[in-house]
Parts: structure tokens; C-alpha cells; sequence
């Protein structure tokens, strides 16, 4: 048990003192402002973060998000635009669509035995692809219903907007909590994380969990993009470009083992959160270069990384030292 | 006589079954096969897609550029298929381009300004981007070997920081030079033929000679199939999955200077995008398996010959080139699909049924 929580364990510790430097530098980092902010900004990040943990814990990779949420987007805009449709029947249909998506991938990885990540790649030129087609013009959005959706907002005391794209974010981290550790689904994603031809012979069912666990990430990738084209009130092909990379540095980040069955949303949660965090200091900083945000975010993975190496109960840093094993006949010697 | 030859030519065919090999089997067979019908199909778009012409020296063609135009990726190929053999990926080698370019048109710009140093001399400008390529790729190794990260995320964290670095070392500019000699990189013409060309059979051949001509190959796909018995067998292990990584590392850097030659610039966002996931999609094309072991450095090289010629044909055939993606992913997905022994046997199951 402790080997599991462990890297969790790191990221939560990491995360509260990299959040308490800087609060120790900028009071605004207590105020509801600056978190209601994150969450604002990163609900595009962090929705579809959560439906890659699953993939991830199963063992799989899912390059798809960032393309499937500009193609939502270029959907949506399209749709209520062009065709005069409402959104909530366009959500609809999107969502639909973007399960398909997901379940399609799901049946190629599982059923021909292609790796999923070329099957993602794949699908990420698909979408993005598809998002071209349809246009490669920004499309705003002026709809009633995205102007009341707008104004579904909580307004803290000290001036915090805790928004509708916030909420979804928190809604959709406590499904997600619920899916994993409460249902039959997450029990099986685990198992089969772990090992997968042992999950089969213990009864999973190894072929449905699989296409479920892309339906459900591409079902969020999609939400996600609902989510950026409610807060945007546009369509753009070219948005969340390389998303899906900053999605999975989050959930590695957030202690999830890229070899699958170790990991937890939570965990997710706050590795989305960390680079956020980053963005948020070097912007009221202000002297610090853009650039420097991709260095210390690459450092901070390092960081995480070593120390989960370092501390975990697999690690042994005295292999780095340790000779070759003799052979057994040297040590008949 | 043609009625002696036909039987005699089936036997032959049937001779080509040798234990569970047959042509469909062959890894190569659906990789030589993809690119064959797409090159057909380019004919059949553009009569004239074979012809070749001098022009002020300069071999001009649809098939020079397709060359032309797939030798960065295939440089990338020669490395990353090492890596992939090793049971490895490397995510970083867009990003290693980048640096690679920065630092090269940063350190050629300082000639151009009047330094006189020796190693702001051209040669030496390109040693030191070759050597920086090598180093980052020394860097992926060190993490991948000895301290046991998984390969997608140790190369993940150069992939993430590469970028930045890039723009570092450039202020955030796309630093632009004049110089010669870094631009023949990438639109010298030696015969006729563009020198990236000639740069990517080097390499090939260098590498080649080193794999198959050493015990290097069979030590990496040993390595691939099971890292820990080939310790116990008294392969250094992590020193293979060094060398590889270094060598993508290097590939990376050619590949950069490359880019950066053709446009006379160091863009750090441009230069290499997407480069990774390309080098990674034209490996496995080419039938080299993510989960490492048996590789081939030709059939890589086809894997990335496949989608240039498909986007060169794509671009002949006048259809609006906000399509090429799609049609990227469709071709990709049905060679893989051709690839996988389930998918053709679950045809083969089909077919059976109907008849």
C-alpha cells in the first residue's frame, strides 16, 4: 500500500509547498481570485486529464485529447452558427459523436492489436484533421443560451468568479473519483493496468473495459471542448494544439505510472494544477520570460519523477553502484 | 513452354513458405506494398510524376522532392527506430532539433558579426550543434538506463523543457543567417541532387555498418526483448540504451540543421513540430513493433517514404489541403491495419465464412 500512495504522497507535498512559496511571494495566491482563475483556466486542461488517467491506469496512452477538443469546438461553432441548431441539441450530438470516436479507437486497439498509441496518433491527425475540413476559420459564437451559461457564475466576497467551466472541472474530478474507486469499471481498469492477461483470466472483461476506457477519455476530450467553446464563445481549429502533451505531463505529474495500474485522479487534479500554478507566479512576477514556464515545468517532471524514483520502495540507488552478478562458476571459485 | 512455366512458378511461390513465414507475414511485404500503390496512384494523378530534369544543374522531380522533403524525418527514423528497438521511444527529438538549430545560428551569428574565434568557424558551429545533439540524447540515455525511467516519460521531460531551452538560447527570436556553409546543410546540391540527401545515406550507411556489421544490432534487440536476461548474459545493457539514445540524440541535431539550412533560420517553435510523433508513426509504418526487439532501418526509411509521397500526391492532385491530414490518418490506419496479424486473420475468418 504505501508504494502505491507514495508518489500521490509526493505530488500533494510538493504541490502545497510550491503553492506556499508562492503565497510567501504573493499574498494574491490566497485570495479565492487566483484560485478560481486556475480552475477557470485549466477545466480545459484538467476534464480530459482525468478520462486520460483511465487510460493510463489501464496501461494504454491517448494522444487524441487536444484534437478532439478543437474539433468540438469547430463542431459546435459550425452547428449553432451556420445551421441555426441549439446548442443543447448540438452538445448532444457532439458528445455522441466524440464517444463513437473514442469507442472506434477503443475496438482498433483491443480487437487488431494495434498499439494505442499509434492509434491515438492517429486519431489526433483525425480530429485535427476533420476540424480543417470543416474550417480553418475562427467562428464566434453569439447564441443566447452561451450568454446564460455565462452568467451562471458564484461571486466569492473578495471578488473570486467561481464559474461555470470551474464547477464542471470540480463536478467532473468527483465522477471521476466515484468511477475509479466505487464502480466495477474502475476496478477493472486498475486490474487490467496491472496485468492485463491476468485481469482476462480473472474474469475481466478485458474487451469492454477497453473501448469503454477510450469512449469515457474521448467522451471528456469532448466535454472539454464545450467547456473552452462555452468560455471562448468561439470555434478555432488551431486551439489546444499539443494539449494532449500538457494533459499527459499533468497526470504523470499527478504520481499516475505510465505502465499503468498505479495512480490516482486526485493525483491528476493537482498535476494539472501544477503548471498553472507556475503560470500564475511568473505572471505577476513579470520579469521572468514566457519561455521559462516549459523549462520549469520540464524541471518540476524531472523533480517528480526522481523523487518518486528515489523514495519509492522500487528504487534501489545502489544498483548505480553495484558490479555485474559473478557467474556461477566464478563463484564456485 | 508457358504452360511448364506456370505450375513451376507456383511451386516456387509455394516454396516461399519457410515454417510460419509467408509474404503476408513479411513485415516488409505490406510497408513495400503501401508505398508501391501510392506511388502508382501519384502516376496515375500527374503523368508526368517520374520525369526528372536537369534545371541550372539542379535534378528537379516529384521523386527528388519526396526525397528531399523526408530526409530530416528519415534521419530521425535511422535514430529513433534504434530506440524503438531497445523497447524504447523518444519523445524529445522535435525539441532537440530546436536547440540544436539555436545553438548553431546563435554561434554562426557571432562569425557573421566579425568573431574570429575558431569555433565560431562554421565546421566547428556544426560539431558543436552535433555535439549538443549528442549530449541531450546522452541526457534521455542517462534516465532511461541508470536510473530507470520509463523511456516516454524521461524523454518527455526534454520534450516539455526542449522548447523553452531552444527559446533561451535564441531571446525568443527566429534568429535568421547568411552564412554558406550551414545553409548547404539544407539546400547544398551536389550531381544534381539536394545534400540532405546525401547526408541521410551517410548515415544510413554509417548506422547500418555499425548494426549489422558488429554484435550492436543483435545486442539492441536483445536488449529490446529482455533487457534484464541480456545483463545476465553479459550484455551491458545500459550502455546499449545509451549509445541508442545518443545516436537519435545526433540524428536530431542533423535533422535541425537541416530544417534550419532550408529556411536560413532558427525558429524554436517551427523547427522539428511534430517531428517526434512523424519519426514515431514512419518507425512503426515500417513494421519495427513499440514493444522493441526485431527492427529495420530500410523499412523505417519507406515508412516515412509512405506519407511523403501520400502528402506529395496530395498536393499534385490539386484536392484542398485542408484534407492531407485526414487522409493522412485514413492511409496510416489502413497500412497498420493490413500490418496486424489479427486484422487479417479476422478477414481471412470472414472471407472463409462466406464461402
Amino acid at each position: 500500500m504505501k508504494s502505491r500512495v507514495f508518489p500521490l504522497l509526493i505530488t500533494f507535498v510538493v504541490f502545497v509547498l510550491l503553492y506556499l512559496f508562492c503565497l510567501s511571494r504573493f499574498d494574491s495566491f490566497g485570495t479565492t481570485k487566483v484560485i478560481c482563475n486556475l480552475l477557470r483556466n485549466y477545466a480545459y486542461l484538467g476534464i480530459p486529464a482525468i478520462g486520460v488517467t483511465f487510460v493510463i491506469l489501464s496501461g494504454g496512452i491517448d494522444l487524441s485529447s487536444g484534437s478532439i477538443i478543437a474539433f468540438t469546438g469547430v463542431f459546435c461553432a459550425l452547428m449553432i452558427e451556420r445551421n441555426g441548431m441549439h446548442p443543447l441539441v448540438v452538445f448532444a450530438l457532439i458528445l455522441s459523436i466524440g464517444t463513437a470516436f473514442g469507442m472506434m479507437m477503443g475496438v482498433f486497439i483491443h480487437y487488431f492489436k494495434i498499439p494505442a498509441f499509434i492509434v491515438t496518433l492517429s486519431g489526433m491527425f483525425l480530429a485535427r484533421g476533420g476540424a480543417y475540413v470543416l474550417t480553418t476559420d475562427s467562428i464566434s459564437i453569439r447564441h443566447p443560451f452561451y450568454d446564460e451559461v455565462s452568467k451562471i457564475v458564484y461571486i466569492f466576497p473578495d471578488g473570486g468568479r467561481f464559474t461555470f467551466a470551474a464547477g464542471a472541472f470540480l463536478a467532473v474530478l468527483v465522477l471521476g473519483i466515484f468511477l475509479a474507486h466505487f464502480t466495477r469499471f474502475g476496478r477493472n481498469v486498475y486490474a487490467m493496468g496491472g496485468n492485463e492477461t491476468g485481469a482476462l483470466l480473472l474474469g475481466v472483461p478485458v474487451g469492454r473495459t477497453t473501448i469503454g476506457i477510450y469512449a469515457l477519455s474521448s467522451f471528456l476530450a469532448t466535454f472539454a471542448g464545450i467547456i473552452l467553446s462555452l468560455s471562448k464563445h468561439s470555434g478555432d481549429s488551431t486551439i489546444a494544439m499539443g494539449a494532449e502533451m500538457d494533459v499527459i505531463t499533468g497526470v504523470v505529474i499527478g504520481g499516475t505510472l505510465l505502465t499503468g495500474g498505479v495512480g490516482y485522479v486526485i493525483g491528476t487534479f493537482i498535476g494539472t494544477l501544477v503548471p498553472g500554478v507556475i503560470h500564475t507566479y511568473l505572471t505577476l512576477d513579470g520579469s521572468l520570460t514566457p519561455w521559462w514556464i516549459k523549462i520549469i515545468v520540464g524541471t518540476l517532471l524531472l523533480v517528480f519523477i526522481g523523487l518518486q524514483k528515489l523514495l519509492g520502495s522500487q528504487f534501489d540507488f545502489f544498483k548505480l553502484f553495484r558490479r555485474p552478478p559473478l557467474r556461477a562458476e566464478q563463484q564456485a571459485q | 513452354m508457358l504452360e511448364q512455366l506456370i505450375p513451376n512458378l507456383k511451386n516456387q511461390i509455394g516454396k516461399l513458405k519457410i515454417g510460419n513465414f509467408t509474404w503476408q507475414n513479411s513485415r516488409a511485404f505490406w510497408t513495400v506494398l503501401a508505398l508501391f500503390i501510392i506511388i502508382v496512384a501519384n502516376r496515375l494523378i500527374s503523368p508526368n510524376f517520374f520525369s526528372i530534369q536537369m534545371v541550372e544543374g539542379r535534378l528537379i522531380g516529384s521523386l527528388i522532392n519526396i526525397l528531399d522533403g523526408a530526409a530530416p524525418i528519415m534521419l530521425l527514423s535511422i535514430g529513433m527506430t534504434l530506440v524503438i528497438a531497445t523497447k524504447g521511444v523518444d519523445l524529445s527529438v522535435g525539441a532537440v532539433m530546436a536547440i540544436c538549430a539555436a545553438v548553431a545560428v546563435m554561434l554562426i551569428n557571432q562569425y557573421e558579426s566579425g568573431a574570429t574565434d575558431f569555433y565560431y568557424t562554421p565546421p566547428f558551429v556544426i560539431l558543436i550543434a552535433l555535439g549538443t545533439g549528442a549530449l541531450c540524447g546522452l541526457w534521455n540515455g542517462i534516465l532511461v538506463a541508470f536510473f530507470d525511467i520509463q523511456p516516454i516519460v524521461a524523454t518527455m521531460i526534454l520534450m516539455t523543457s526542449g522548447r523553452g531551452i531552444a527559446q533561451m538560447i535564441t531571446n525568443g527570436q527566429s534568429p535568421t543567417f547568411t552564412d554558406d556553409t550551414l545553409a548547404f546543410i539544407g539546400r547544398g546540391v551536389i550531381f544534381g541532387v539536394p545534400f540532405p540527401i546525401y547526408l541521410y545515406l551517410a548515415v544510413f550507411l554509417l548506422v547500418y555498418l555499425l548494426v549489422r556489421r558488429t554484435a550492436i544490432g543483435l545486442m539492441i534487440e536483445s536488449v529490446g526483448i529482455n533487457a534484464r536476461a541480456s545483463y545476465y548474459a553479459g550484455i551491458n545493457a545500459s550502455l546499449i540504451k545509451v549509445l541508442v539514445y545518443v545516436l537519435s540524440g545526433v540524428c536530431a541535431a542533423l535533422a535541425g540543421l537541416i530544417i534550419a539550412g532550408e529556411v536560413k533560420s532558427a525558429d524554436p517553435h517551427k523547427n522539428g513540430e511534430w517531428a517526434e510523433l512523424d519519426a514515431i508513426l514512419a518507425v512503426v509504418i515500417g513494421g519495427t513493433s513499440l514493444s522493441g526487439g526485431r527492427f529495420s532501418l530500410g523499412l523505417s526509411a519507406l515508412g516515412v517514404l509512405i506519407v511523403q509521397s501520400l502528402l506529395t500526391g496530395l498536393y499534385i492532385s490539386k484536392l484542398h489541403p485542408t484534407a492531407n491530414l485526414v487522409v493522412k490518418a485514413i492511409v496510416v490506419l489502413v497500412v497498420l491495419l493490413f500490418q496486424s496479424d489479427e486484422f487479417r486473420r479476422r478477414i481471412r475468418q470472414l472471407v472463409r465464412r462466406r464461402a
